[in-house]
C-alpha cells in the first residue's frame, strides 16, 4: 500500500492504478526470425529485480494514462515517475545490500535476523 | 558427533514430564557447514527440507546441506493457510496433487511428528452460472483422475456447513460447492519441523542464517556457492527459493517467467469451534478454515505489483473480509488478531516450475505462486528424483522451464479453486 504520484493527476493512492509490469520490453523487430527460445523470453521472462525496478503503471480509475514508475521492490518507495517513452533513469536507491538480503529501513521483514537493526 | 534422535511417544512424554522437559534433546543440529557436499539445496521452507528428506531417503544421498537466508519454515511454509487439497482440472496438475495428499496422508506416522493433518474437507462455492459449469467440470475431471470429488447442490451445502449463508438475496448467492472430503490442513510449522528432524536423522546438514550470495560455475558446470559463512562446495544445487527464484537466478543469468507478489493471510481472535471445514470462493475471494487454536484462518488475494517488502494493501484485506461476512454473517463482530503478508513467485500459467536447467548440475523448484503449502511432500518427492538422476520423475515431466518455449503450458488460472 503506498501513494503514486500520477504525473497528470497527482499523488493518489495505489488502489487506483493498474501496474502494467516490467518497462522497456520492447516487441521484436522481426518476430519471424524468433526462435521459440527468443519468444519465450520476450512473452514470459521477466527480470524481476529486489531493489530498483522500472514498470508502467496505467491510473486506471484515474485518468486512464500510461506512465513509467521507478520504484524499490524491497521497499516499496517510488524514486521516480517518468513518461512513456522515455529512457529508464539511472537509479541506484536504497537497494539491499545483498542479492537476498532486507534493506536498512522500510523492509516489511524485519523479523529476518539477517540484517537487522 | 551424530547421535540418532530419540524417538517421540507417549513414554518418552511421560518420561520427560517427570523432569519439567527440561532434557528433550533439540529436533535437529545446528552445524557449521561442511567445505563440500554432495547436494545443496538453497531454501530451508518446506519444499527444501522435503526435498532434503527425500534424497536422504529415497536416493541414499546423506552427505547434502540445507541452506536457508533466516531460520527454517520463516517465510510462505509459516505464512500460508494450510490448506491441502488435490482437485486440480489439469492431468498433470492432478497427478502431482493428488501424489502429495497420498504422501500428506501417512506423513504423521512417517515422521514420528505429528503434523496435525485434518482431513476436514474442502468445499468450493460456486456463486453464478459461469462458477456452477466450472467446478462441475472439475468435479467430472476430479472424478475421471480418481480424485474423490463430490457436487453439492445449496441445500446439501447448507447441511454440511450450517453456518454457511445460503439466502438466495445475497449479491453472489451460493448456487453449490465442490466437495473433496480427504483435502483438509495440517500444521504448517509441524511439516517444516518434522521434515527437518527427519532429514537431520538421516545425516543432512540444516544451516540457517546463511544467505547465498553467488553461484560458482565452472566450464558450464555448478561447482559451488558463495555464502555469508564462506564458500560451500557442491556439484548438484537445488534452488527451492520461492519468492526469490529469480533473484538467485539472475546470480547465473538464469531468467525465470515468474512475478513476486505479496500474498496476505489473516487470522483471528480465537473462538470455539463453529467451521469443522475449509470453505473456499473463488468468485468472491474468500477462503476460511478454523484452526485447532479455534482462530479463523483467512486467506486474501495477491496485490497487483511485484515485492519483496511482505506487506501488501489493506484494501485487498477488505475485499477479503467483506467476501467472508457476506457467506458467513456471524463473523462480523469477530476481531482480527494478526495479519501477514508473504511473498510468492508466480507463474504466468499459475503452475510450477520443478526442471533441470542449461547449467549442468543447477536445478530450479519455483513458481508454486499461491498453492505450495498442499504440494509440499510431492514437491520435495519430484525434486529429489531429478536431482539425484538429473532427470525429472514422470510427475515433474510436464513442469520443466522449456514449456515456455514449446507452447506446453499447463494453464491452471481459474482452473485452481481461487485465482490470483
Amino acid at each position: 500500500m503506498f501513494l503514486i504520484n500520477c504525473p497528470y493527476c497527482g499523488e493518489r493512492e495505489q488502489v487506483e492504478f493498474s501496474c502494467g509490469g516490467e518497462a522497456h520490453i520492447e516487441r521484436p523487430k522481426n518476430p519471424s526470425d524468433l526462435t521459440d527460445d527468443q519468444w519465450a523470453d520476450y512473452l514470459f521472462m521477466r527480470k524481476n529485480i529486489k531493489g530498483v525496478q522500472f514498470e508502467r503503471w496505467n491510473h486506471i480509475n484515474g485518468c486512464r494514462r500510461w506512465f513509467n514508475v521507478a520504484r524499490n521492490t524491497a521497499t516499496d518507495e517510488i524514486l521516480k515517475v517518468y513518461n512513456i517513452g522515455e529512457s529508464a533513469p539511472s537509479i541506484s536507491g536504497n537497494n539491499p545490500t545483498t542479492p537476498s538480503g532486507e534493506p536498512v529501513i522500510g523492509s516489511g521483514n524485519l523479523s529476518s535476523s539477517f540484517e537487522k537493526k | 558427533m551424530h547421535t540418532k534422535p530419540k524417538k517421540y511417544s507417549v513414554f518418552s512424554l511421560i518420561k520427560n514430564a517427570l523432569s519439567y522437559h527440561e532434557n528433550w534433546q533439540p529436533a535437529w543440529r545446528s552445524p557449521d557447514p561442511k567445505k563440500e557436499y554432495d547436494a545443496i539445496i538453497v531454501g530451508g521452507g518446506g519444499h527444501g527440507l522435503t526435498t532434503a528428506y527425500y534424497l536422504a531417503k529415497n536416493h541414499g544421498l546423506t552427505n547434502i546441506a540445507v541452506i536457508e537466508k533466516g531460520w527454517i519454515g520463516g517465510g510462505n511454509t509459516g505464512r500460508n493457510t494450510t490448506i491441502i487439497r488435490s482437485n486440480y482440472l489439469w492431468d498433470q496438475s492432478a497427478a502431482l496433487y493428488e501424489h502429495a495428499l497420498k504422501l500428506w496422508e501417512g506423513m504423521s506416522q512417517e515422521l514420528n511428528y505429528n503434523v496435525m493433518f485434518s482431513q476436514r474437507g474442502v468445499m468450493n462455492v460456486a456463486h453464478t452460472l459461469h462458477d456452477v459449469r466450472e467446478l462441475k467440470r472439475r468435479w467430472h475431471a476430479n472424478r475421471l483422475n480418481d480424485i474423490d470429488c463430490e457436487w453439492l447442490n445449496t441445500a446439501q451445502v447448507k447441511e454440511f456447513c450450517p453456518i454457511i449463508n445460503t439466502s438466495p438475496h445475497i449479491r453472489y448467492p451460493v448456487l453449490g460447492a465442490t466437495l473433496q472430503r480427504r483435502a483438509g490442513t495440517a500444521r504448517h510449522d509441524a511439516v517444516a519441523w518434522g521434515y527437518a528432524r527427519g532429514a537431520d536423522a538421516m545425516g543432512v546438514d540444516i544451516i540457517q542464517n546463511c544467505e547465498v550470495t553467488n553461484i560458482n560455475i565452472s566450464n558450464g558446470h555448478v561447482s559451488g556457492i558463495e555464502t555469508s559463512k564462506g564458500t560451500i562446495n557442491s556439484k548438484k544445487i537445488g534452488i527451492v527459493a520461492a519468492g526469490h527464484s529469480s533473484v538467485i537466478g539472475s546470480m547465473v543469468g538464469i531468467r525465470l517467467p515468474l512475478e513476486s507478489r505479496p500474498l496476505q493471510a489473516l487470522v483471528s481472535e480465537p473462538v470455539k469451534p463453529i467451521i469443522d471445514t475449509v470453505v473456499m470462493s473463488n468468485t468472491i475471494h474468500a477462503y476460511v478454515s478454523q484452526s485447532d487454536k479455534g482462530e479463523l484462518v483467512i486467506g486474501a488475494g495477491t496485490d497487483g505489483y511485484t515485492s519483496y517488502s511482505q506487506r501488501g494493501g489493506f484494501n485487498i484485506v477488505e475485499d477479503t473480509i467483506s467476501a467472508v461476512v457476506e457467506l458467513f454473517p456471524l463473523f462480523s463482530r469477530m476481531k482480527m488478531l494478526r495479519h501477514w503478508g508473504g511473498i510468492v513467485d508466480i507463474c504466468p500459467d499459475a503452475s510450477p516450475i520443478v526442471s533441470k536447467t542449461h547449467i549442468n548440475g543447477l536445478y530450479f523448484n519455483c513458481g508454486w505462486g499461491t498453492g505450495g503449502f498442499k504440494a509440499t511432500p510431492g514437491s520435495g518427492w519430484v525434486f529429489a528424483h531429478t536431482i539425484a538422476n538429473d532427470e525429472p520423475h514422470e510427475l515433474n515431466a510436464p513442469f520443466t522451464i522449456n514449456r515456455f518455449s514449446s507452447g506446453e503450458l499447463v494453464d491452471e488460472h481459474g482452473a485452481a479453486a481461487v485465482a490470483h
